[in-house]
Parts: structure tokens; sequence; C-alpha cells
């Protein structure tokens, strides 16, 4: 009690000082409020800056963490392949913004025009961007167009309610062209469509021959914990041993780091039958759904980002389902 | 300049505002000894929730509440799926459970079931709808009428890449309606558990030109037609409703589920 007197009596100065500091810091406070609200509504800016790969192929690398207002919905890769022709994109990213920002950076680059846009599946932080390359020819799978149709406005919903003001003027834009797996070529690149899923009903790998690059779309997550919203983990598994056959140099995921080498496919393998197993073991041993949520995950997936959120999102997808057919047997 | 003697300072400043540091020391020793910070922390509503006054008369007819650790109650902190919210509780340690209350403070219709374990566990699990972000709760009656309180904040403003629910409805509910599937499982290091989905719509009567139409009471009963345990659930428990509780195996043989919904449909089966 003494000192609290002490503190209260003494201080008639230091009051008035904290009251001077406190009104400017205020000042401060709002002044930076009002900045920073005009530097929102007008230019969010998602920085985009491309990787080289290999010769005339880059990659915009997102992060590995789940929507925020922080970062815009930027988790995701996307890239782009400078043909002699012109370029190929390949996904538009999360909003209308992102996919203005990131055809900006490529028209900046290259003086060739942007010719066609390749859509890898359905999600919406790979093809909100589609707006902005409303003049090109947006080309994908009958399925991933589809999945746009019936999934599309629900997805985009969702995002204006994670990222907010990034997805001002975004709205679903369906792909324009069709294409069935096979090869073609564009300007003196020989590209492979190869149909799959798993990730979804319909994901879409593309392997460009010329330069040896293998674009995975979300079949494969790199240091990231796998997304299952749409998965059929069955399908998803024979998808990676499909593409475990494959010739390439490089890869790059649809999450995370690019490498040249198959360690993103084990570690999404591994993940996904580790999921499997102990999603099965949960409900044959009688377990609810909170208590297959709250289980202790393997120090083997340390690597993984945001393990414990979209293990947790896996089992809120995925155990319904499973009980479903569980009681149906 | 001559420095003030902090000690002179203080006793010219304590005169002069004598009587402001009396009110306030006053006021600060009522405050010790009238509120103790335990009894504080054991009827202040943990979750700050707006809702919370409302529910307490509603659910709780404003009888005594204490907030308690004891009552645990599980649920996702997002909804990936509001349609099918999981939660579960457990009451432990605090004597024999005579009902347990599980609301959600801001949801449309607040009430989504009331539990009386009788002869079985403190323990209920299935899945609810919600609406909008929201405290879940359950409040577990002890035998001195005071209802201890538990709970959790659900986070339901979005879900990303979730599958929104699209035809849910079975093309054939009428021809399933009531039917009831279940599972018993033995188990070695844990109470023996009783897993059981019944299919109904469970409709809130909140979309136009639905009624509502849900599953008003199950009952739980033993092979002599005992009661053991009585669900009463109402409108936002989810379509096609699953339940686990658990017991002992040795109430496994003869188990029976009977129950009735709105409409007046019976439900009666075997549990094996
Ligand atoms: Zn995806």
């Amino acid at each position: 009690m003494k000192i609290s007197i002490n503190c209260i009596d003494a201080s008639d100065g230091k009051i008035s000082g904290i009251i001077k500091v406190f009104v400017s810091s205020l000042v401060h406070f709002i002044f930076f409020v009002c900045l920073s609200q005009t530097s929102l509504a007008s230019e969010l800016d998602y920085g985009l800056v491309a990787e080289p790969v290999a010769k005339g192929t880059y990659a915009f690398i997102g992060s590995t963490k789940y929507f925020s207002k922080n970062n815009g919905g930027n988790i995701v890769n996307t890239a782009y392949i400078v043909t002699d022709e012109g370029v190929i994109v390949i996904d538009t990213g999360p909003s209308y913004r992102y996919g203005k920002q990131m055809r900006e950076y490529i028209e900046a680059s290259t003086a060739l025009p942007i010719i066609k846009v390749f859509i890898t599946h359905h999600h919406p932080d790979h093809f909100l961007g589609n707006k902005a390359f409303a003049d090109v020819p947006i080309t994908t799978l009958a399925g991933v167009v589809d999945g746009i149709k019936r999934q599309g406005d629900a997805f985009t919903d969702n995002l204006y309610v994670l990222i907010g003001d990034w997805m001002k003027e975004t709205e679903v834009y369906i792909p324009t062209e069709v294409i069935s797996p096979g090869k073609i070529s564009i300007g003196g690149h020989e590209i492979e469509i190869i149909a799959l899923d798993g990730h979804t009903h319909s994901d879409m790998v593309i392997l460009d021959h010329t330069t040896g690059m293998l674009f995975t779309g979300d079949l494969v997550f790199h240091d990231r914990t796998p997304a299952l919203a749409n998965a059929n983990i069955e399908h998803w598994l024979s998808s990676l041993s499909r593409l475990q056959t494959l010739n390439y140099t490089y890869l790059i995921p649809g999450h995370g780091p690019i490498t040249n080498n198959e360690h993103p496919m084990k570690q999404t393998s591994d993940y996904l039958s580790w999921l499997r197993t102990t999603l099965e073991q949960a409900l044959t041993n009688g377990l609810t759904m909170p208590e297959a949520l709250e289980m202790e995950l393997p120090q083997s997936f340390r690597d993984l980002d945001i393990l414990q959120e979209e293990y947790k999102r896996a089992v809120l997808q995925l155990y319904p389902r499973m009980e479903q057919h569980y009681f149906d047997k | 300049m001559q420095q003030t003697n902090p000690e002179k300072q203080c006793s010219r400043n304590r005169l002069n505002q004598s009587s402001f540091i009396h009110y306030f020391l006053v006021f600060n020793v009522w405050l010790l000894i009238f509120s103790d910070p335990a009894y504080a922390e054991l009827t202040i509503d943990p979750l700050d929730s707006p809702g919370w006054k409302t529910v307490h008369k509603v659910i709780l007819a404003n009888e005594e509440v204490v907030f308690d650790d004891r009552v645990e109650v599980i649920v996702p902190a997002v909804a990936e799926d509001p349609l099918q919210v999981p939660v579960s509780v457990r009451v432990e340690g605090i004597g024999h459970i005579e009902e347990i209350r599980v609301f959600a403070d801001l949801n449309p219709i607040q009430k989504i079931l009331n539990f009386h374990p009788g002869k079985i566990e403190p323990f209920i699990a299935f899945r609810f709808k919600v609406q909008q972000s929201t405290p879940v709760r359950a409040a577990a009656r002890t035998a001195d009428g005071v209802w201890h309180v538990g709970g959790q904040w659900l986070d339901a403003t979005g879900g990303g890449c979730t599958a929104p629910s699209v035809g849910r409805g079975l093309a054939n509910w009428r021809e399933t309606l009531g039917n009831v599937k279940s599972r018993l499982w033995s188990r070695t290091d844990q109470p023996d558990r009783l897993r059981f989905r019944i299919m109904h719509p469970m409709d809130t009567g909140l979309a136009a030109g639905i009624p509502a139409f849900y599953i008003e009471v199950l009952e739980l009963k033993d092979s002599h037609g005992d009661l053991l345990a009585q669900i009463q659930s109402y409108q936002p428990v989810s379509e096609n409703p699953f339940f686990s509780v658990d017991l002992q195996s040795s109430q496994f043989q003869g188990l029976i589920l009977t129950g009735r919904d709105n409409n007046g449909n019976l439900i009666n089966q075997a549990l094996k």
C-alpha cells in the first residue's frame, strides 16, 4: 500500500507527462490508422516477385500458411513460361487483384503477349485471378470447369470473409476452353496435359517436355500440410504413384518450395497414408470426432507447415463421411 | 534548481489529495474484502459473451451457476462445416450429475440438447448446426441444484476451401425416417461406448417453407425396460444425428432405444 501511495502522490509531473505521451501517441495512432485505411482501400500490394526456375520459366512462390488478411490469400504457387510465341500462365491466384498484379509483372518483364492460361484445379487460390486474363483463352479439364460452376461462388464468398479487401472486384470467371489430356505444342514447347484426381475430383498436371518442368498443382504439397477439403485419399495416392514415374528436372508444387527431387511427393503421400490409417483406426476404436481432433500428431511431420490447423480441418472434412460409411456397412 | 525532496512533495501532495486518497483506499479495502477473487472467477463469464445473461435466464432459469473447468466442452476452434459442428461434453470429478444442458448463446435457437445421464456416464458427443460465431456451453446440474458451466467459443465465420453443404437430404428420407444403426465398444482403458445414428431430417423451421421437424426425445433402456438415460434434443442437432455415450459393457445386453419426433413419429430399436 505504501508503495502505491508514493507512486500516486509523487507523480504529479509524471502523470501529466504520461498524459502528454498518451495524447501524442493517440494522435499518431489516429493519423496512422487514417493513413493505413487509405492505403488499404487503394493499393493492397502482393509484392509479387517471380523466381526464375529454368530457361523462360518463372514461378511466384506463395506463403505456406492459411488464407489470412495479412497474406491476402497469397498462399499458392503460380507460374509462367515465356515461349517463342508468347507467355503461358499457370494458375491465376486467389483474387482478381492477384491476377492483375501477376499480369502487370509478367507484361513488364517481356514484350511477348500472354497467349494461354492453364488452371490446374477448381480451388479458389488457383483460379480467382482469372478475370484479369479475360481476353486470353483460359484452358482446363472439363472436370475443373464443372467444379468451378458448382463450388466457385461458395469459395468466393468464403474468401471474402477470410481475406476481405484483397478480394475487391473478384468474381468467378469460368475457364473458356476445355482441353483433353495429351501433348500439345506451343511456341516451341512440347507440353503434356495429364488428367489425374485425388486432391479434387479433377486435377490437371502439366509437364513441359522441352524444359523438364513439372507443374503438379495441389497433388503435391511441399513442407506444407496437404489440404483435404475435396480429397479422395485413395485416388490421391495413386495419382502420386503415377507422378513418381514421370521424368522431370524441376517440380513446382501447388504449395511450398520448388525442388529437383521427389521428396515433396513422398512427403505428401506419407502424410496422406498416415492420415487415412489414423482416422480409420480412430473410427474402429469408437472415437468421436472431438476425440479424433484432439489426437497427438507424430513428430515425423514437423516439417509440414500449419500441421495442427490442417489436420483438424481434415478431420472435420473427412470424419463425418467415414462415419456414415462405417455405419452403413 | 534545487531538487525537490520526494518525501516532502509526497506529504504535501498527500495533504492536498487526502480526500481522494481516502476514498481510493477505502474503496480498495472494500473491494479486497468483498470481492474474493476466487468467487469472482466462478461467477464472471470467462467467455465474456454478450449472450450470457440471456441464456442464463432462458436456459437455466437464472438458477445458481458456477463456471467450472471440470465440465469439459470440446468443439473445434473453427466450424469448417456450420451444419455439422462436432461437440463433446464430459463432466468429471463433481459427483453425480442429474442433467446436462448444451446450448449456444448466439444461435437463433439457443437450446441444443438436454441430457439426463441417469445410470450411465456424464458424457455425450454429437453434431449440431450454427448460424454464426458463438460460445458453445454445457451446464451440468449437481444434486445441490447448482449448474456447473463449461464452454468454448466457436468461430463460424468462414471455411476457405470448405465444400458447401449441398444435397444433404436423401431423396428417400421418408423410407429411412427413424432408422437406427448402432455399434458398441468394450474398451479396456476407457469407459465402454455406444454410438448410434438415427435417420431424421432435423429441420429447424428457420428455412422458408419448411416447418420445424425434429426428434424431441430419446430414451435408452435396459433389458427390463428400465430407463438408463434420456436425451431431449432440439432443432439445432444435425441432420441424421449421431450420438456417442459411455456406459458399462454389463449394460450392453438387451439395450433398447425408444423415442419420438415433434410430429409423433416413433423410434423403437434394439441396439447391438
Ligand atoms: Zn487445392
